[in-house]
Protein backbone atom coordinates (compact mmCIF):
# COMPACT_ATOMS: atom_id res chain seq x y z
CA UNK A 1 0.00 0.00 0.00
CA UNK A 2 2.71 2.31 1.04
CA UNK A 3 4.53 2.00 -2.49
CA UNK A 4 1.36 1.61 -4.05
CA UNK A 5 0.39 5.76 -2.88
CA UNK A 6 4.32 6.82 -3.04
CA UNK A 7 4.22 6.26 -6.45
CA UNK A 8 0.57 7.51 -7.43
CA UNK A 9 1.68 10.61 -5.40
CA UNK A 10 5.04 10.79 -7.26
CA UNK A 11 3.64 10.31 -10.75
CA UNK A 12 1.15 13.20 -9.86
CA UNK A 13 4.09 15.87 -8.98
CA UNK A 14 6.31 14.88 -11.12
CA UNK A 15 3.74 15.26 -14.06
CA UNK A 16 3.45 18.78 -12.44
CA UNK A 17 7.55 19.21 -12.88
CA UNK A 18 7.40 18.17 -16.84
CA UNK A 19 4.69 20.40 -17.44
CA UNK A 20 7.00 23.77 -16.43
CA UNK A 21 9.62 22.59 -18.19
CA UNK A 22 10.91 26.53 -18.00
CA UNK A 23 11.24 26.02 -14.08
CA UNK A 24 12.91 22.43 -14.88
CA UNK A 25 15.80 24.06 -16.10
CA UNK A 26 15.50 27.23 -14.45
CA UNK A 27 16.90 25.77 -10.82
CA UNK A 28 19.85 25.15 -12.59
CA UNK A 29 20.81 28.61 -13.48
CA UNK A 30 22.50 29.90 -10.37
CA UNK A 31 25.12 26.89 -9.67
CA UNK A 32 25.62 27.02 -13.67
CA UNK A 33 26.30 31.00 -13.26
CA UNK A 34 28.48 30.15 -10.23
CA UNK A 35 30.47 27.88 -12.88
CA UNK A 36 30.87 29.93 -15.77
CA UNK A 37 31.90 33.24 -13.82
CA UNK A 38 32.92 32.12 -10.38
CA UNK A 39 35.17 28.83 -11.29
CA UNK A 40 37.74 30.53 -13.56
CA UNK A 41 38.65 32.52 -10.42
CA UNK A 42 39.82 29.75 -8.75
CA UNK A 43 41.95 27.61 -11.40
CA UNK A 44 45.12 29.09 -10.12
CA UNK A 45 44.49 29.65 -6.35
CA UNK A 46 45.94 27.53 -3.50
CA UNK A 47 42.65 26.12 -2.43
CA UNK A 48 44.46 23.58 0.30
CA UNK A 49 42.89 20.02 -1.37
CA UNK A 50 43.76 17.80 -3.56
CA UNK A 51 42.59 17.70 -7.35
CA UNK A 52 41.90 20.49 -9.25
CA UNK A 53 40.02 23.76 -8.50
CA UNK A 54 37.20 22.18 -9.89
CA UNK A 55 37.00 19.54 -8.12
CA UNK A 56 36.85 21.40 -5.48
CA UNK A 57 33.98 23.80 -6.63
CA UNK A 58 31.75 21.29 -8.31
CA UNK A 59 30.50 19.06 -5.35
CA UNK A 60 29.69 22.53 -3.46
CA UNK A 61 27.73 24.13 -6.45
CA UNK A 62 25.74 20.53 -6.28
CA UNK A 63 25.12 20.92 -2.61
CA UNK A 64 24.07 24.29 -3.23
CA UNK A 65 21.84 23.21 -6.21
CA UNK A 66 20.39 20.86 -3.29
CA UNK A 67 19.97 23.32 -0.34
CA UNK A 68 18.42 26.06 -1.97
CA UNK A 69 16.32 24.17 -4.60
CA UNK A 70 14.67 21.91 -1.79
CA UNK A 71 14.83 24.24 0.75
CA UNK A 72 11.96 26.02 -1.48
CA UNK A 73 10.04 23.10 -2.33
CA UNK A 74 7.72 24.07 0.80
CA UNK A 75 5.99 26.95 -1.57
CA UNK A 76 4.37 24.43 -3.32
CA UNK A 77 2.46 23.18 -0.35
CA UNK A 78 1.50 26.74 0.46
CA UNK A 79 0.03 27.19 -2.71
CA UNK A 80 -1.33 23.40 -2.18
CA UNK A 81 -3.09 24.01 1.13
CA UNK A 82 -4.54 27.35 -0.02
CA UNK A 83 -5.98 25.53 -2.80
CA UNK A 84 -7.49 22.96 -0.56
CA UNK A 85 -5.76 20.32 -2.19
CA UNK A 86 -3.53 19.16 0.99
CA UNK A 87 -6.90 18.39 2.95
CA UNK A 88 -8.61 16.92 0.06
CA UNK A 89 -5.94 14.10 -0.01
CA UNK A 90 -5.86 14.44 3.62
CA UNK A 91 -9.57 12.92 3.52
CA UNK A 92 -8.94 10.09 1.32
CA UNK A 93 -7.37 6.72 2.66
CA UNK A 94 -3.57 7.38 1.25
CA UNK A 95 -1.13 6.73 3.42
CA UNK A 96 0.03 9.94 5.29
CA UNK A 97 4.50 9.07 4.60
CA UNK A 98 3.49 8.09 0.95
CA UNK A 99 1.98 12.07 0.50
CA UNK A 100 5.92 13.24 2.14
CA UNK A 101 7.33 10.47 0.34
CA UNK A 102 6.15 11.06 -3.18
CA UNK A 103 6.18 14.66 -2.75
CA UNK A 104 10.25 14.29 -1.52
CA UNK A 105 10.88 11.49 -4.14
CA UNK A 106 10.06 14.22 -7.21
CA UNK A 107 12.59 16.73 -5.35
CA UNK A 108 14.95 14.45 -5.44
CA UNK A 109 14.60 13.48 -9.09
CA UNK A 110 14.33 16.96 -10.19
CA UNK A 111 17.73 17.74 -8.52
CA UNK A 112 19.59 15.01 -9.31
CA UNK A 113 18.67 15.53 -13.13
CA UNK A 114 19.73 19.57 -12.34
CA UNK A 115 22.66 17.87 -11.12
CA UNK A 116 23.49 15.72 -14.08
CA UNK A 117 22.90 19.24 -16.00
CA UNK A 118 25.73 20.91 -13.90
CA UNK A 119 28.40 18.23 -13.88
CA UNK A 120 28.10 17.64 -17.76
CA UNK A 121 28.81 21.80 -17.76
CA UNK A 122 30.94 21.72 -15.67
CA UNK A 123 33.33 18.80 -17.81
CA UNK A 124 32.82 20.76 -20.73
CA UNK A 125 34.27 23.73 -18.33
CA UNK A 126 37.46 21.23 -17.81
CA UNK A 127 36.29 19.02 -14.93
CA UNK A 128 38.05 15.69 -14.61
CA UNK A 129 36.67 13.69 -11.72
CA UNK A 130 36.47 10.11 -11.51
CA UNK A 131 33.20 8.12 -12.24
CA UNK A 132 32.35 6.58 -9.35
CA UNK A 133 32.75 10.14 -7.39
CA UNK A 134 30.67 11.46 -9.47
CA UNK A 135 27.55 9.03 -8.73
CA UNK A 136 28.57 9.07 -4.92
CA UNK A 137 27.97 12.73 -5.80
CA UNK A 138 24.77 12.58 -6.91
CA UNK A 139 23.39 10.15 -4.25
CA UNK A 140 24.75 12.95 -1.89
CA UNK A 141 22.19 15.31 -3.59
CA UNK A 142 19.52 12.72 -3.63
CA UNK A 143 20.03 12.41 0.22
CA UNK A 144 20.32 15.99 0.63
CA UNK A 145 17.45 17.14 -1.43
CA UNK A 146 15.50 14.26 0.50
CA UNK A 147 15.85 15.59 3.88
CA UNK A 148 15.44 19.23 3.18
CA UNK A 149 12.58 19.05 1.55
CA UNK A 150 10.86 17.20 3.55
CA UNK A 151 12.00 20.03 6.50
CA UNK A 152 10.91 22.56 4.00
CA UNK A 153 7.26 20.78 3.49
CA UNK A 154 6.96 20.24 7.53
CA UNK A 155 7.91 24.05 7.45
CA UNK A 156 5.04 25.20 5.27
CA UNK A 157 2.50 23.13 6.95
CA UNK A 158 2.95 24.89 9.67
CA UNK A 159 3.81 28.45 8.81
CA UNK A 160 1.20 28.43 5.60
CA UNK A 161 1.73 32.17 4.33
CA UNK A 162 4.55 32.92 1.53
CA UNK A 163 5.20 36.29 3.61
CA UNK A 164 6.72 34.03 7.12
CA UNK A 165 7.83 31.18 4.67
CA UNK A 166 10.08 33.09 2.23
CA UNK A 167 11.94 34.98 4.82
CA UNK A 168 12.33 32.15 7.34
CA UNK A 169 14.04 29.95 5.11
CA UNK A 170 16.43 32.55 3.50
CA UNK A 171 17.42 32.72 7.22
CA UNK A 172 18.25 28.96 7.57
CA UNK A 173 19.82 28.76 3.57
CA UNK A 174 22.73 30.95 3.43
CA UNK A 175 24.19 31.14 6.66
CA UNK A 176 24.13 27.39 5.74
CA UNK A 177 25.94 27.77 2.41
CA UNK A 178 28.22 30.17 3.88
CA UNK A 179 29.13 28.04 6.93
CA UNK A 180 29.44 24.73 5.28
CA UNK A 181 32.29 25.83 3.09
CA UNK A 182 30.37 24.99 -0.20
CA UNK A 183 31.67 27.87 -2.70
CA UNK A 184 35.77 28.08 -0.58
CA UNK A 185 37.14 24.72 1.19
CA UNK A 186 36.90 25.27 5.24
CA UNK A 187 40.45 24.32 5.26
CA UNK A 188 41.53 27.66 4.40
CA UNK A 189 39.19 28.96 7.21
CA UNK A 190 40.56 30.64 10.05
CA UNK A 191 40.32 28.46 13.44
CA UNK A 192 37.16 29.39 14.97
CA UNK A 193 35.06 29.18 11.71
CA UNK A 194 36.50 26.06 11.01
CA UNK A 195 35.12 24.98 14.75
CA UNK A 196 31.97 26.91 14.06
CA UNK A 197 31.61 24.97 10.53
CA UNK A 198 31.48 21.55 11.97
CA UNK A 199 28.19 22.32 13.89
CA UNK A 200 26.51 22.64 10.17
CA UNK A 201 25.49 19.42 8.69
CA UNK A 202 26.09 20.70 5.23
CA UNK A 203 29.86 20.94 6.14
CA UNK A 204 29.99 17.10 6.54
CA UNK A 205 28.52 16.60 2.97
CA UNK A 206 30.68 18.46 1.00
CA UNK A 207 33.84 17.24 2.35
CA UNK A 208 32.57 13.63 1.54
CA UNK A 209 31.66 14.46 -1.76
CA UNK A 210 34.80 16.38 -1.99
CA UNK A 211 36.60 13.36 -0.77
CA UNK A 212 34.60 10.85 -3.80
CA UNK A 213 35.58 13.78 -6.82
CA UNK A 214 39.27 12.65 -5.92
CA UNK A 215 38.52 9.15 -5.69
CA UNK A 216 38.69 9.27 -1.55
CA UNK A 217 35.81 6.50 -0.97
CA UNK A 218 37.23 4.97 2.31
CA UNK A 219 38.36 8.32 4.31
CA UNK A 220 36.97 9.72 7.81
CA UNK A 221 35.23 12.57 5.78
CA UNK A 222 33.03 9.62 3.49
CA UNK A 223 32.00 8.05 6.60
CA UNK A 224 30.65 11.42 8.27
CA UNK A 225 28.90 11.93 5.47
CA UNK A 226 27.11 9.39 5.32
CA UNK A 227 26.24 9.43 8.33
CA UNK A 228 25.36 12.89 8.49
CA UNK A 229 23.38 12.46 5.60
CA UNK A 230 21.51 9.30 6.06
CA UNK A 231 20.89 10.61 9.96
CA UNK A 232 19.61 13.72 9.26
CA UNK A 233 17.43 12.40 6.12
CA UNK A 234 16.04 9.96 8.64
CA UNK A 235 14.79 12.69 11.23
CA UNK A 236 13.59 15.10 8.77
CA UNK A 237 11.23 12.69 6.60
CA UNK A 238 9.95 11.16 10.48
CA UNK A 239 9.25 14.92 11.17
CA UNK A 240 7.46 15.67 7.84
CA UNK A 241 5.66 12.83 7.99
CA UNK A 242 4.04 13.49 11.69
CA UNK A 243 3.02 17.17 10.43
CA UNK A 244 1.24 15.53 7.44
CA UNK A 245 -0.49 13.38 9.43
CA UNK A 246 -1.50 16.16 12.35
CA UNK A 247 -1.69 19.30 10.38
CA UNK A 248 -4.30 21.87 10.52
CA UNK A 249 -3.83 22.65 14.12
CA UNK B 1 -33.38 4.80 11.47
CA UNK B 2 -30.15 4.14 12.51
CA UNK B 3 -28.03 6.78 13.45
CA UNK B 4 -25.12 7.43 10.70
CA UNK B 5 -22.92 10.29 12.47
CA UNK B 6 -23.15 10.83 16.62
CA UNK B 7 -20.93 13.47 18.16
CA UNK B 8 -20.78 13.67 22.47
CA UNK B 9 -19.09 16.59 23.44
CA UNK B 10 -16.90 17.35 20.79
CA UNK B 11 -14.74 19.88 21.44
CA UNK B 12 -11.53 21.34 19.89
CA UNK B 13 -9.52 23.66 21.74
CA UNK B 14 -6.55 25.34 19.64
CA UNK B 15 -3.26 26.64 21.56
CA UNK B 16 -2.56 30.29 20.02
CA UNK B 17 0.03 33.02 21.07
CA UNK B 18 -2.57 34.34 23.04
CA UNK B 19 -3.96 31.41 25.02
CA UNK B 20 -6.31 28.71 24.02
CA UNK B 21 -8.91 29.00 21.90
CA UNK B 22 -12.40 26.82 22.28
CA UNK B 23 -13.10 26.59 18.30
CA UNK B 24 -16.00 23.95 19.23
CA UNK B 25 -16.93 23.71 23.13
CA UNK B 26 -19.11 20.47 23.36
CA UNK B 27 -21.10 19.32 20.13
CA UNK B 28 -23.78 16.90 21.12
CA UNK B 29 -25.32 15.38 17.20
CA UNK B 30 -27.13 12.77 15.82
CA UNK B 31 -27.36 12.62 12.40
CA UNK B 32 -29.81 10.07 10.96
CA UNK B 33 -29.07 7.66 7.72
CA UNK B 34 -30.28 9.43 5.09
CA UNK B 35 -30.66 12.52 5.94
CA UNK B 36 -30.28 16.00 4.77
CA UNK B 37 -28.51 18.02 7.71
CA UNK B 38 -28.17 21.44 7.60
CA UNK B 39 -25.61 22.64 9.89
CA UNK B 40 -25.93 26.28 10.62
CA UNK B 41 -24.12 29.03 13.03
CA UNK B 42 -22.91 32.54 12.88
CA UNK B 43 -18.90 33.11 11.49
CA UNK B 44 -16.81 31.56 13.82
CA UNK B 45 -19.54 29.25 15.51
CA UNK B 46 -17.27 26.46 15.03
CA UNK B 47 -19.11 25.07 11.70
CA UNK B 48 -15.73 24.11 9.95
CA UNK B 49 -13.72 23.16 12.98
CA UNK B 50 -16.65 20.18 13.56
CA UNK B 51 -16.47 19.23 10.34
CA UNK B 52 -13.23 18.99 10.03
CA UNK B 53 -13.19 16.65 12.93
CA UNK B 54 -15.98 14.80 11.74
CA UNK B 55 -13.90 14.25 8.69
CA UNK B 56 -10.64 13.14 10.27
CA UNK B 57 -8.95 16.34 9.61
CA UNK B 58 -8.28 17.52 12.85
CA UNK B 59 -8.18 15.51 16.06
CA UNK B 60 -10.69 16.74 19.14
CA UNK B 61 -9.09 18.04 22.21
CA UNK B 62 -12.36 16.45 23.86
CA UNK B 63 -15.57 14.07 23.66
CA UNK B 64 -15.96 11.35 20.89
CA UNK B 65 -17.88 10.68 17.63
CA UNK B 66 -18.71 7.54 15.34
CA UNK B 67 -19.23 7.86 11.82
CA UNK B 68 -20.65 5.44 9.99
CA UNK B 69 -20.10 2.88 12.45
CA UNK B 70 -16.07 3.71 12.92
CA UNK B 71 -15.02 5.18 15.94
CA UNK B 72 -13.23 8.37 15.00
CA UNK B 73 -10.58 8.25 17.68
CA UNK B 74 -9.94 4.41 17.43
CA UNK B 75 -10.01 3.95 13.46
CA UNK B 76 -9.67 7.44 11.42
CA UNK B 77 -8.86 4.86 8.35
CA UNK B 78 -12.17 3.52 8.18
CA UNK B 79 -13.98 7.12 8.34
CA UNK B 80 -12.19 8.08 5.52
CA UNK B 81 -13.35 4.95 3.61
CA UNK B 82 -17.06 6.38 4.32
CA UNK B 83 -17.39 9.65 3.96
CA UNK B 84 -16.35 12.44 1.25
CA UNK B 85 -15.85 15.53 2.26
CA UNK B 86 -15.92 18.96 0.14
CA UNK B 87 -14.01 21.91 1.88
CA UNK B 88 -15.08 25.68 1.08
CA UNK B 89 -11.77 25.78 -0.78
CA UNK B 90 -12.43 22.69 -3.45
CA UNK B 91 -9.51 21.04 -3.58
CA UNK B 92 -8.03 20.88 -7.40
CA UNK B 93 -5.04 22.13 -8.64
CA UNK B 94 -6.11 24.61 -11.15
CA UNK B 95 -3.28 23.13 -13.92
CA UNK B 96 -4.51 20.10 -14.20
CA UNK B 97 -7.07 17.91 -16.63
CA UNK B 98 -10.56 17.16 -15.03
CA UNK B 99 -9.79 13.57 -15.97
CA UNK B 100 -6.45 13.40 -14.50
CA UNK B 101 -7.82 14.79 -10.79
CA UNK B 102 -10.56 12.41 -11.05
CA UNK B 103 -8.30 9.39 -12.08
CA UNK B 104 -5.89 10.42 -9.19
CA UNK B 105 -8.08 10.75 -6.66
CA UNK B 106 -9.74 7.15 -7.75
CA UNK B 107 -6.59 5.78 -7.55
CA UNK B 108 -5.97 7.34 -3.78
CA UNK B 109 -9.17 5.49 -2.97
CA UNK B 110 -7.03 2.28 -4.25
CA UNK B 111 -8.95 1.33 -7.40
CA UNK B 112 -6.95 -0.11 -9.57
CA UNK B 113 -6.21 1.75 -12.69
CA UNK B 114 -8.84 0.89 -15.29
CA UNK B 115 -11.34 0.87 -12.32
CA UNK B 116 -10.97 3.87 -11.88
CA UNK B 117 -11.02 5.49 -15.30
CA UNK B 118 -14.06 4.01 -15.42
CA UNK B 119 -15.22 4.78 -12.31
CA UNK B 120 -13.87 8.62 -13.99
CA UNK B 121 -16.45 7.71 -16.66
CA UNK B 122 -19.55 6.89 -14.50
CA UNK B 123 -19.10 10.36 -12.51
CA UNK B 124 -18.22 12.88 -15.29
CA UNK B 125 -21.90 11.16 -16.72
CA UNK B 126 -24.02 11.19 -13.42
CA UNK B 127 -22.49 15.12 -13.00
CA UNK B 128 -22.38 16.47 -16.48
CA UNK B 129 -18.72 17.04 -16.46
CA UNK B 130 -18.38 14.52 -19.79
CA UNK B 131 -17.75 17.34 -22.13
CA UNK B 132 -15.04 19.07 -19.65
CA UNK B 133 -13.34 15.91 -19.02
CA UNK B 134 -10.03 16.98 -21.17
CA UNK B 135 -10.35 20.92 -19.69
CA UNK B 136 -7.84 22.17 -16.75
CA UNK B 137 -9.74 22.45 -13.76
CA UNK B 138 -8.80 26.58 -13.79
CA UNK B 139 -11.36 26.91 -16.86
CA UNK B 140 -14.19 25.90 -15.42
CA UNK B 141 -16.89 28.33 -14.46
CA UNK B 142 -18.31 28.36 -10.27
CA UNK B 143 -20.91 25.84 -11.18
CA UNK B 144 -18.73 23.45 -13.13
CA UNK B 145 -16.12 24.04 -10.36
CA UNK B 146 -18.61 22.47 -7.22
CA UNK B 147 -19.53 19.90 -9.56
CA UNK B 148 -16.14 18.32 -10.03
CA UNK B 149 -15.36 19.14 -6.39
CA UNK B 150 -18.47 16.70 -5.48
CA UNK B 151 -17.33 14.60 -8.22
CA UNK B 152 -14.36 13.90 -6.41
CA UNK B 153 -15.59 13.52 -2.87
CA UNK B 154 -18.14 10.80 -4.88
CA UNK B 155 -15.54 8.52 -5.75
CA UNK B 156 -15.79 6.05 -3.43
CA UNK B 157 -19.18 5.92 -3.27
CA UNK B 158 -19.09 7.41 0.49
CA UNK B 159 -21.85 6.93 3.16
CA UNK B 160 -22.05 10.18 4.18
CA UNK B 161 -21.01 13.56 1.90
CA UNK B 162 -20.22 16.26 3.55
CA UNK B 163 -19.72 19.93 2.03
CA UNK B 164 -18.74 23.22 3.86
CA UNK B 165 -20.45 25.95 2.31
CA UNK B 166 -21.00 24.47 -1.30
CA UNK B 167 -23.05 26.82 -2.74
CA UNK B 168 -21.25 30.35 -1.84
CA UNK B 169 -20.33 32.16 -4.54
CA UNK B 170 -22.41 30.41 -7.28
CA UNK B 171 -24.93 32.15 -9.51
CA UNK B 172 -28.91 31.35 -8.71
CA UNK B 173 -29.02 28.90 -11.41
CA UNK B 174 -26.05 26.51 -10.53
CA UNK B 175 -27.66 27.06 -6.92
CA UNK B 176 -30.16 24.99 -7.94
CA UNK B 177 -28.70 22.65 -10.07
CA UNK B 178 -26.37 22.03 -6.82
CA UNK B 179 -29.74 21.83 -4.68
CA UNK B 180 -31.11 19.16 -6.92
CA UNK B 181 -27.94 17.58 -7.10
CA UNK B 182 -27.75 16.67 -3.49
CA UNK B 183 -31.58 15.75 -3.57
CA UNK B 184 -31.10 13.06 -6.30
CA UNK B 185 -27.84 11.91 -3.90
CA UNK B 186 -30.17 11.29 -0.85
CA UNK B 187 -33.09 9.69 -3.39
CA UNK B 188 -30.82 7.82 -5.20
CA UNK B 189 -28.00 6.32 -3.35
CA UNK B 190 -29.12 6.92 -0.18
CA UNK B 191 -26.51 9.34 0.94
CA UNK B 192 -26.30 10.78 4.05
CA UNK B 193 -25.32 14.64 3.44
CA UNK B 194 -24.27 17.19 6.50
CA UNK B 195 -23.92 20.56 4.79
CA UNK B 196 -22.95 23.93 6.14
CA UNK B 197 -24.74 26.83 4.70
CA UNK B 198 -25.16 30.41 5.24
CA UNK B 199 -28.15 31.16 3.38
CA UNK B 200 -31.00 30.16 5.21
CA UNK B 201 -33.47 30.15 2.29
CA UNK B 202 -30.70 27.04 1.33
CA UNK B 203 -31.26 25.10 5.09
CA UNK B 204 -34.80 25.65 4.07
CA UNK B 205 -35.21 24.10 0.79
CA UNK B 206 -32.89 21.54 1.29
CA UNK B 207 -32.44 20.42 5.17
CA UNK B 208 -34.56 17.96 6.26
CA UNK B 209 -33.10 18.94 9.64
CA UNK B 210 -30.90 21.81 10.63
CA UNK B 211 -28.86 22.00 13.79
CA UNK B 212 -27.85 25.42 14.77
CA UNK B 213 -24.35 26.13 16.16
CA UNK B 214 -23.45 28.91 18.54
CA UNK B 215 -19.95 29.81 20.34
CA UNK B 216 -19.03 26.35 19.84
CA UNK B 217 -22.10 24.39 21.45
CA UNK B 218 -25.38 23.36 19.57
CA UNK B 219 -28.11 26.41 20.25
CA UNK B 220 -31.44 24.34 18.88
CA UNK B 221 -31.91 21.34 16.52
CA UNK B 222 -35.14 20.25 14.80
CA UNK B 223 -36.68 20.55 11.58
CA UNK B 224 -37.03 23.85 9.92
CA UNK B 225 -40.86 24.29 10.69
CA UNK B 226 -41.09 23.13 14.73
CA UNK B 227 -37.40 25.43 14.54
CA UNK B 228 -39.78 28.19 13.09
CA UNK B 229 -42.54 27.62 15.79
CA UNK B 230 -40.51 27.37 18.91
CA UNK B 231 -38.37 29.87 18.42
CA UNK B 232 -39.44 32.38 15.77
CA UNK B 233 -43.25 32.54 17.30
CA UNK B 234 -44.88 30.74 14.47
CA UNK B 235 -44.97 28.30 11.98
CA UNK B 236 -44.78 31.45 9.31
CA UNK B 237 -41.97 32.86 10.76
CA UNK B 238 -39.14 33.27 8.52
CA UNK B 239 -35.96 31.03 8.95
CA UNK B 240 -33.77 34.51 9.47
CA UNK B 241 -35.87 35.49 12.39
CA UNK B 242 -35.98 32.00 14.02
CA UNK B 243 -31.85 32.37 13.52
CA UNK B 244 -31.45 35.69 14.79
CA UNK B 245 -33.94 34.52 17.66
CA UNK B 246 -31.81 31.54 18.59
CA UNK B 247 -28.17 33.04 18.29
CA UNK B 248 -29.22 36.24 19.81
CA UNK B 249 -27.90 38.34 17.16
CA UNK B 250 -31.21 40.09 16.02
CA UNK B 251 -31.74 43.78 16.02
CA UNK B 252 -31.54 44.98 19.59
CA UNK B 253 -35.22 45.06 20.67
CA UNK B 254 -36.76 48.91 20.75
CA UNK B 255 -35.27 50.81 23.57
CA UNK B 256 -38.24 51.17 25.69
CA UNK B 257 -36.78 54.87 27.33
CA UNK B 258 -35.60 57.16 25.07
CA UNK B 259 -32.35 58.37 25.68
CA UNK B 260 -32.69 61.93 25.50
CA UNK B 261 -36.59 63.77 25.23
Amino acid sequence: MLLHDTALVYGRYLRQSLRSRFALLFGVLTPLLYLLFFGPLLTGLPLGEQGSSWQVLVPGLLLQLGLFGALFAGFTVIMENAQGVVERMRVTPVSRLALLLGRVLRDATVFVFQAVLLVLSAVVMGLRAPLPGILIGFVFVALLTLSLASLSYAIAMKVRTPQEFGPLINAVSMPSMLLSGLMLPMSLAPGWLDVLSHFVPFRYLVDAVRDAYVGQYTSAHMLYGVLVAVGFTGLTVTVGTRVFRTAGA
Amino acid sequence: MAAVISAAGLARTFQTRHGPVEAVRGIDLTVREGEILGFLGPNGAGKTTTLRMLTTLLKPTGGAATVAGHDLAADPAAVRRACGYVAQSGGVDPQITVREELVTQGRMYRLPKAGAVRRTAELARDLGLTELLDRKTAALSGGQRRRLDIAMALTHRPKVLFLDEPTTGLDPGSRADLWDLVRRLRDEYGTTVFLTTHYLDEADALADRLVIVDKGVVAAEGTPSALKLAHGGSIDATLQDTFLAITGRGPAAADPAPVAV
